[in-house]
Formats: C-alpha cells, sequence, structure tokens
C-alpha cells in the first residue's frame, strides 16, 4: 500500500510543479507591458516603473524569477490582491466554504436523485419510467447551465416568489461567520438570539436550493447514466440470480446485493465530477451572485487582478489534483487489483 | 438507377445472396445507425440547423444588427407580438429569429473549429505518445495531466484572461482544453493496434515509422475518434456560449447564442424570451448532437457501449 502511495506521489508532484509552470507563464504572457497593465498609466513616470518592476521580481531573468516564484509559494506567499490589499490566501480561505458548501450540497442532490433514477431505469429496463429517466438524464448533460440558472430564477424567483434571486442569506439577518458554511451559521446564530434571527437556518436554505440545483444538474445525469448502465451489468451476474433464487426478497437483492458492486465505478466517476463542480461553480456563483471562489476569479479577471487569477488558480488546480490524488488511494484501498497493476 | 448501383458493386448483382455479407463498411454502419431513432432525429435537426447556418443571409427575415428602435423588447407572435418579428425582438430591438440563425453560424464554426484544431496535434501527440520511448511517451502523458488538472472551463477563462476575449481566442482556448481527451484516447487505441499481428507484419515489411503511424495504425483506431470528436463538438458549443455568457467569448453585438443571454439577464423580469429562446437554441443544438454521438457510438464502436 505504501509502494502504491508512494507512486501516486511521484505522479502528484510533477503534475503540481507543471501547474505552477502554468500559473508563472500565466501573467509572462499578457500580451504588452505587465506592470502598465497591472498599476495602470499612473506606473509611466520611469522611476516608479522601475520600481514596481523590481517589486513584482520582472527585472530577472525567468527561470531565476521561477524560482522565486516556487519560493514564495513554499513560504505560502501567495500575492497580494491589487483590489483589496487582502492576501490571496486570506481571500481565498474567507470564500472557500461558500464555494464547498454550495459544492457538496450540489452533489448530496446529485447523488441521491441521480442514483435513485439510475437504480430505477436499471430495475425498470426498457420500460417508460427506463426510457424518461434516460430522455431526463441526456437533456441534463446537454444542459447550458447558465442557462438553466435563469430559467430556474424566471419561474421559482420571479415568477412564483419561492426564492431569493441571488445571495446566500438576507440582509435582515445578523449572521456571524464562524465555520463560513451559512447552514451552520445561521443554525447557530437561529439558536443563539430567536428574536433577533427567527427563520435565519430556512433563509440560508431557500438561497441554496437554486445555486445547488443547478450545479448538481450536469453531475446528476452522468452519475444517473453511470449508476443505470453499472446496475445492468451486475445485474446480470450469476450471484444475483442465485440470490434471487435462494428467495430473497426484490428489494434485499437490489439494495444489498447488486447495489454494492454497482457502486464502485460510480464512485470513481464522482471523483471525476470534483473537477465538473469547479467549472461549474464558476457560472452558477455568476448567476447566482453567490460570494464563492467561482465569481471571485471571474470578477479578477474582469478587473484584471493578475495576483488573484494567478494564483486563484493554482489553488484551485491544487484542489482538484490533490482530490483525485485522494480518489485514487481510496480507490487503490478498496481494489487491490490497481494498486499492482503495471 | 441500376446504372449507379452496378458501378458501384456489380458483384453483388450477379450473385444476390452474397450481397449482404459484403455490404459496404458505410450500409453496414447507415443499417446500424438508423435503428436509433434518437440519433436520426438529432442528426435530422443538425442538417437542419447546418443549412440555416449556411443560408443565414438569404433565411434570416433581417440583418441581425440591425436596431429597430420603434421595436424595443416586442414580444414573440404566439405571445402577443405580431408577424414581423416572428420571434420577438430585444432590448435593442433587434430581431431575435435572425439573431439566432446568424448564432449558428458562430456556434458551429466555433465548434468545427476547435474540434479540428484539437484533434489534428491531438492524434499526432498520441500516436506519437504510443510509438516512443518511455520518456517521451511520459512527458506526453504527464503535460496532458497538468492540463486536465485544471477543470475546462476555468483554464479556457485563464488563457482567455491572457489572450484577451474574442472569437478566435476562444477557439483556441477550447481546442486546448479538449487537447487531452483526445491525445489520450489515440494513445490508447494505437497502443492495442501496436501489439496485433498486422502492425508486426508491416514493419517487417520496412513499413517507415511515419506509414506505421498515420497509415497502418491510424484507420483503425477511428471509431472511438470519431465518437469522441462528435460529443466534443457539443462541449464546444456548450462552451463557447459558457465564455459569451460571462462575457469572455464572441463580443456584442455579434449574434453568439452565449452572448445573446448575457445581455438579456437584466431584461430578465420584463422579457422572458430573449432569456429563454437562445438557451432553448443552445439546448436543443447540444442534445442533437448528443444523441448522434450515442448514435455513432453504438453503430461504429459497440465495446464503449457501458460507458456514460
Amino acid at each position: 500500500m505504501f509502494a502504491y502511495i508512494f507512486k501516486r506521489l511521484g505522479v502528484l508532484v510533477p503534475t503540481f510543479l507543471g501547474v505552477t509552470l502554468l500559473t508563472f507563464s500565466l501573467i509572462r504572457l499578457i500580451p504588452g507591458d505587465p506592470v502598465e497593465v497591472m498599476m495602470g498609466e499612473r506606473t509611466l513616470n520611469p522611476v516608479l516603473h522601475a520600481q514596481a518592476l523590481q517589486r513584482l521580481g520582472l527585472d530577472q531573468p525567468l527561470p531565476v524569477q521561477y524560482a522565486q516564484y516556487l519560493g514564495q509559494l513554499v513560504r505560502g506567499d501567495l500575492g497580494v490582491s491589487l483590489k483589496t490589499r487582502a492576501t490571496v490566501w486570506s481571500e481565498f480561505t474567507t470564500l472557500f466554504p461558500a464555494t464547498l458548501e454550495l459544492a457538496l450540497v450540489a452533489l448530496l442532490f446529485a447523488l441521491v436523485v441521480g442514483m435513485t433514477a439510475g437504480v430505477i431505469a436499471a430495475v425498470k429496463r426498457g420500460t417508460l419510467a427506463d426510457h424518461g429517466v434516460m430522455t431526463v438524464a441526456l437533456t441534463g448533460y446537454s444542459m447550458p447551465i447558465f442557462w438553466w440558472g435563469l430559467l430556474l430564477i424566471l419561474v421559482f424567483s420571479v415568477g412564483l416568489g419561492w426564492t431569493p434571486v441571488s445571495g446566500r442569506l438576507s440582509l435582515a439577518f445578523d449572521v456571524p461567520p464562524v465555520t463560513g458554511f451559512m447552514l451552520i451559521d445561521a443554525w447557530r446564530a437561529e439558536l443563539a438570539d430567536p428574536d433577533l434571527n427567527k427563520g435565519a437556518l430556512w433563509d440560508a436554505v431557500r438561497h441554496l436550493i437554486l445555486p445547488a440545483v443547478v450545479l448538481g444538474t450536469i453531475p446528476l445525469a452522468v452519475i444517473a447514466r453511470m449508476t443505470r448502465s453499472s446496475m445492468l451489468e451486475v445485474l446480470r451476474e450469476d450471484y444475483v440470480r442465485t440470490a434471487r433464487a435462494k428467495g430473497l426478497s426484490p428489494a434485499r437483492v437490489i439494495f444489498i446485493h447488486a447495489l454494492r458492486n454497482a457502486l464502485i465505478p460510480v464512485l470513481t466517476v464522482i471523483g471525476l465530477q470534483v473537477g465538473t463542480l469547479m467549472g461549474g461553480a464558476v457560472l452558477t456563483e455568476t448567476i447566482f451572485s453567490w460570494p464563492g471562489i467561482g465569481k471571485w476569479l471571474i470578477d479578477a479577471i474582469g478587473r484584471r487582478d493578475y495576483p488573484v487569477v494567478q494564483n486563484g488558480i493554482l489553488l484551485v488546480a491544487s484542489l482538484v489534483i490533490l482530490t483525485n490524488f485522494l480518489v485514487d488511494i481510496l480507490y487503490g484501498m478498496a481494489n487491490p487489483r490497481i494498486r499492482h497493476q503495471r | 438507377m441500376t446504372t449507379v448501383a452496378s458501378s458501384v458493386n456489380p458483384a453483388s448483382l450477379a450473385v444476390p445472396e452474397n450481397a449482404m455479407t459484403f455490404a459496404s463498411p458505410w450500409a453496414e454502419f447507415w443499417q446500424a445507425f438508423s435503428k436509433n431513432k434518437g440519433a436520426v432525429a438529432g442528426m435530422v435537426f443538425m442538417l437542419l440547423v447546418a443549412l440555416l447556418a449556411i443560408f443565414a443571409p438569404w433565411v434570416a427575415p433581417y440583418d441581425p444588427i440591425e436596431q429597430y428602435r420603434d421595436h424595443f423588447l416586442q414580444p414573440p407572435v404566439w405571445a402577443g407580438g405580431t408577424r414581423e418579428f416572428l420571434f420577438g425582438t430585444d432590448e435593442l430591438g433587434r430581431d431575435i429569429l435572425s439573431r439566432l440563425i446568424h448564432g449558428a453560424r458562430l456556434s458551429l464554426l466555433v465548434g468545427l473549429m476547435s474540434v479540428v484544431l484539437a484533434l489534428v496535434p491531438g492524434v499526432t501527440l498520441g500516436l506519437v505518445a504510443a510509438f516512443s520511448g518511455k520518456v517521451v511517451d511520459g512527458l506526453v502523458m504527464r503535460m496532458m495531466d497538468i492540463v486536465m488538472a485544471l477543470p475546462a472551463l476555468l483554464l479556457a477563462v485563464a488563457i482567455i484572461a491572457i489572450l484577451g476575449p474574442g472569437l478566435r481566442n476562444a477557439m483556441l482556448a477550447i481546442a486546448l482544453v479538449s487537447l487531452p481527451a483526445y491525445v489520450r484516447l489515440a494513445r490508447a487505441s494505437a497502443m492495442t493496434e501496436l501489439a496485433r499481428d498486422y502492425v508486426t507484419a508491416a514493419r517487417l515489411s520496412g513499413a517507415s515509422t511515419l506509414r506505421l503511424m498515420f497509415v497502418t495504425v491510424l484507420p483503425n483506431c477511428m471509431a472511438p475518434l470519431i465518437v469522441h470528436a462528435t460529443m466534443s463538438f457539443s462541449a464546444a458549443i456548450l462552451e463557447i456560449s459558457a465564455l459569451g455568457f460571462l462575457g469572455l467569448g464572441v463580443q456584442p453585438p455579434l449574434p453568439e447564442w452565449g452572448t445573446m443571454l448575457a445581455s438579456a439577464r437584466d431584461y430578465i423580469e420584463r422579457a422572458w424570451w430573449v432569456v429563454t429562446l437562445p438557451g432553448l437554441t443552445i439546448l436543443l443544438s447540444v442534445l442533437a448532437i448528443n444523441l448522434m454521438g450515442d448514435g455513432l457510438r453504438d453503430a461504429l464502436d459497440p465495446k464503449l457501449k457501458t460507458a456514460a
């Protein structure tokens, strides 16, 4: 097992270095003068210009600059936002719980609905239910999620007035950010001060529903399709026939015998959805003005806040790499055949 | 009719009972593909969209960027509008139907170009990786791992942050993002083929490496590549519209479907049609291509059937 972990680490490190090279090049590939682009016209004064170049380390040869960049990363120095003057790391850690909360709820939604639909489709193969699930899944898979978000806002927020249009919580509530997860913070605040914050938790839930549904739609479609095909394969196995022949109830055969084995490929797919979720978060957060990492990065690109763009992308990529590494390890633990491959 | 058939396959006419066994690959493919009703429907829809795109200037009732100042936000004909503007007008009084038809040109162009721009270098890199030693192979695959470590949309956004927004840069970004999948697919299929006897035979008879790569092995790897190209075509349409929506893709006033949605956002409470129609067009096109892709997969490459 340790040999396997080391082998995966051996892949992880070069990948991470490659991503740092990518984010390093990012800022240097911008056409035009980087200082002018970042600081604006006021640095046209040659003295200030030279100072800025020096401060940013841009007067050194490229390999030296890259080494300096790596040195900064090792020391945990991710630079400072040009707009807020706060460190990129502190902005990331403040905003990340919002994205994580959204992504987790979206994934939970996708898992529960997707797996249920997939199992139903497989068990009722060829029926109307099966065709219905597959049609919905294919539609979900083809959905431009930014439009899906607008459509849901149009129906549920504008039309029916059931859910708020944007944000994480209504302004009326006073919820101190303790964990960064609004559901938990709102619940705590409601318990602590029931008069002031009555209904804060429900308000947070209402804010979360539409974004989570939007972000979860594509993973849901993928999970439903995967569960169905994986389930169909397992249901053909001899041991399922044996279980049925023993006279076990259909529910027991499906949920205890078949589903457990059908879940293995589904788990891999879930690991792969982390990237999809982070990409989708960019769009979802933009539509719903959700104060998370995706909106942060898009805003930073819009106002050319390059330190945020550069290291924000690095942080997101690291997160994806790390998750995939963990999924690989878990998968290796669950399945010895994978550990001993190659 | 008879002359055409006989010139194509005289043997099948002379010995009719053998016609089935010697059916051309095309006929065999069409037989499998046409069984899938969804796939055929998707193909018909896409052919229609392609025709509309090609003949857009003649089909579209108006110029897509012409502003009719007396007709701001006019609803579609079935919602109280006039027959003058069938799908209504947007916030600047432009005819939505004409913009959707012209938008098809942009979406299909971007889809096609980014598939070509990713397919050609991707397949070449994949074949090179499969044919060369451990070092080059490892290097190429690690590079692809790096590109894959970033969520596709985020990487595309990052590339556009450097290159600047616009049609050409969006196309390049989408091509780069979809490159790794082609490399991995081409490499994996080439590796399987390399172990086969016919490759060894070709090599022993003195075929050069280039010939082995592109003439001997590549044609036998085409099935999964064609299927993937179809799927990445639909993904490209989604991505270009997402970039357009974020203001990073095709710039206004050009009538790209995603760009249309971006400007429509502010009118969501007053004019549902400016939001609904472009999105529905994207969804239907992507759905049609994916249906086609499913049909292609089943017809060309039954092995892939279990993959989601």
